[in-house]
């Protein structure tokens, strides 16, 4: 898990605080708990840190107040006023604002666990067009072009079903 | 519509369910969220929409091979009474029981799958049972998932995994979670370090009814917190570990408080009961707490001939809306504490005071 400010080295320090019925975490890693003033906790006012210094603020430079989902009207504001989404496409939408929110808050930023049956083909192809791709860029650059072209009509092959997949 | 209170389970029969170590873990869970692909999420959405995913819902889980004879109903059709005994039976959230029009809750015969509608998320599913048996409501709610995703339209994105309305569920949209009573750390005050080296891995503490409640009767709810970037099966397998750990410390911290301090735990135990035995107005809360107590004097074999599952069973039938169904008037909370008491008294007849010393041998 890395600090929630600076992002770069791994948290040791966390806190918890429970407000009324709500619970906010913190992870910070040593000089920012310091640089915070993350001596005392009874002294330290963890809002401030999670709204005002981390997350929050970040996903507002990110995306601009203006920004709204098409689909549903939410907005970024409403998004700071509750903690939540409007609706599956907010996370396409605000996508760029979270990533940074979601390393904080989870083990990962890709999901690894089950995939719904009718899904699962379409992933698995997706994934194998990531690496096939990755693959042929690579080929091209060291200028091996018969591994390239046949990079190239597996990519082709491939694309034709999963053209709608993400 | 089906009267919530004849489908339930009675409470002596509840408190008779068994599992592995339930002796220290009164019950696993396992939750899943999940959303409709094209609706805003509950919160956001408009009353119409809201009610069209119910209308959406309600079919599809009904028609589940498990669900049969299972009981569904919409929450505006609930009396707060109803809802507040599902919350005490933890069968909804607390959250859930504040619901009203487009929002409801089916739950199957044995009272082991309850699936809520329009709680935070669209579904919010869950298995439960008795004792230490994560992995077996992990595979019971995995297979409940897996039919109603044939039926529905789950919003799911490829590297987001299933998408939830709040950013802290998403993924997996999973939420393992045990219920412990832990009265041996909280006398031997050990808890409080048990907690802080439980969040440092990840996972949260919580109190009896969940977020941001408290720990009443020693008892404690431990769960994951992030959702995103592992697999299910990692999350219950980890949980499965530290729960491990958690019941050999509060199985020492037994051991070593009759080992060094047998007076203080005789001394709270025998308070406990004489309170419980005698009083004549109780409050709930002090109910709970004390209850604990006895049920770690019965853990301890301090109570020749007393069952656990009649303090399971008082810890249930003398919470607020358990009392308040069992009487046919509307009670303050004062009656209710004359009522409690009553009870209480009356149910704790048969059991003797505790000995002063276990029987050897005893846990």
């Amino acid at each position: 898990m890395l600090c929630s400010v600076c992002k770069e080295k791994p948290a040791t320090v966390h806190l918890t605080q429970i407000v009324g019925d709500k619970m906010q975490k913190v992870d910070l890693c040593e000089e920012c708990a310091k640089a915070k003033g993350v001596n005392d906790a009874t002294t330290f006012a963890m809002a401030d840190l999670m709204l005002g210094l981390g997350a929050a603020q970040e996903v507002e430079q990110a995306v601009g107040s203006e920004l709204k989902c098409p689909r549903c009207g939410f907005s970024q504001a409403d998004f700071k006023k509750t903690g939540r989404l409007g609706c599956p496409l907010c996370y396409r939408t605000f996508a760029e604002g979270l990533e940074g929110l979601l390393k904080t808050m989870h083990k990962g930023v890709r999901h690894a666990g089950k995939v719904p049956e009718a899904l699962r083909r379409t992933r698995d192809t997706v994934d194998r067009l990531k690496s096939l791709q990755k693959k042929l860029a690579k080929a091209i650059e060291d200028e091996n072009f018969e591994d390239a072209a046949a990079l190239r009509d597996e990519i082709k092959v491939l694309n034709a079903p999963a053209a709608k997949a993400r | 519509m089906k009267d919530i209170h004849s489908f339930l389970c009675p409470p002596a029969e509840t408190a008779r369910r068994h599992g592995p170590h339930d002796r220290i873990v009164m019950s696993s869970r396992v939750r899943l969220a999940r959303n409709l692909k094209d609706s805003a999420f509950p919160g956001w959405a408009k009353k119409p929409e809201r009610v069209k995913v119910y209308e959406t819902i309600r079919p599809a889980v009904e028609s589940l091979p498990e669900m049969a004879t299972a009981y569904s109903e919409a929450m505006d059709n609930l009396t707060a009474l109803d809802k507040q005994i599902l919350v005490e039976r933890h069968l909804i959230s607390r959250e859930h029981a504040a619901k009203n029009v487009g929002s409801g809750v089916v739950l199957n015969r044995e009272e082991t799958l309850c699936v809520m509608i329009n709680e935070e998320d669209h579904l919010r599913m869950q298995a439960l049972r008795p004792g230490l048996q994560l992995r077996q409501a992990w595979n019971a709610i995995d297979h409940l998932d897996s039919e109603l995703e044939k039926k529905l339209d789950y919003a799911f994105d490829n590297d987001l995994g299933y998408l939830t309305a709040c950013p802290t569920n998403l993924g997996t949209g999973i939420r393992v979670s045990a219920m412990l009573h832990l009265p041996g750390l909280v006398l031997a005050e050990q808890i409080n370090p048990i907690i802080q080296s439980v969040n440092k891995l990840g996972l949260a503490v919580r109190g009896l009814y969940g977020e941001g409640t408290e720990a009443l009767g020693n008892v404690f709810q431990v769960s994951n917190q992030m959702t995103l970037g592992e697999s299910e099966t990692l999350i219950v397998e980890r949980l499965e570990k530290v729960l491990s750990q958690i019941i050999e410390h509060e199985d020492n911290a037994r051991l070593t408080l009759l080992e060094k301090k047998p007076k203080v735990v005789y001394n709270q135990i025998g308070r406990a009961y004489g309170i419980l035995a005698n009083a004549h107005s109780i409050t709930s809360k002090e109910t709970m707490n004390l209850l604990s107590l006895l049920k770690l004097g019965v853990d301890m074999g301090l109570f020749s001939g007393a069952e656990r599952s009649l303090v399971d069973e008082l810890f249930l039938v003398t919470q607020p809306a358990h009392l308040q169904k069992q009487l046919s008037d509307k009670l303050s909370a004062e009656e209710r504490d004359l009522l409690r008491a009553d009870m209480v008294r009356d149910r704790l007849k048969g059991v003797n005071r505790p000995v002063a010393k276990p029987p050897t041998a005893s846990n």
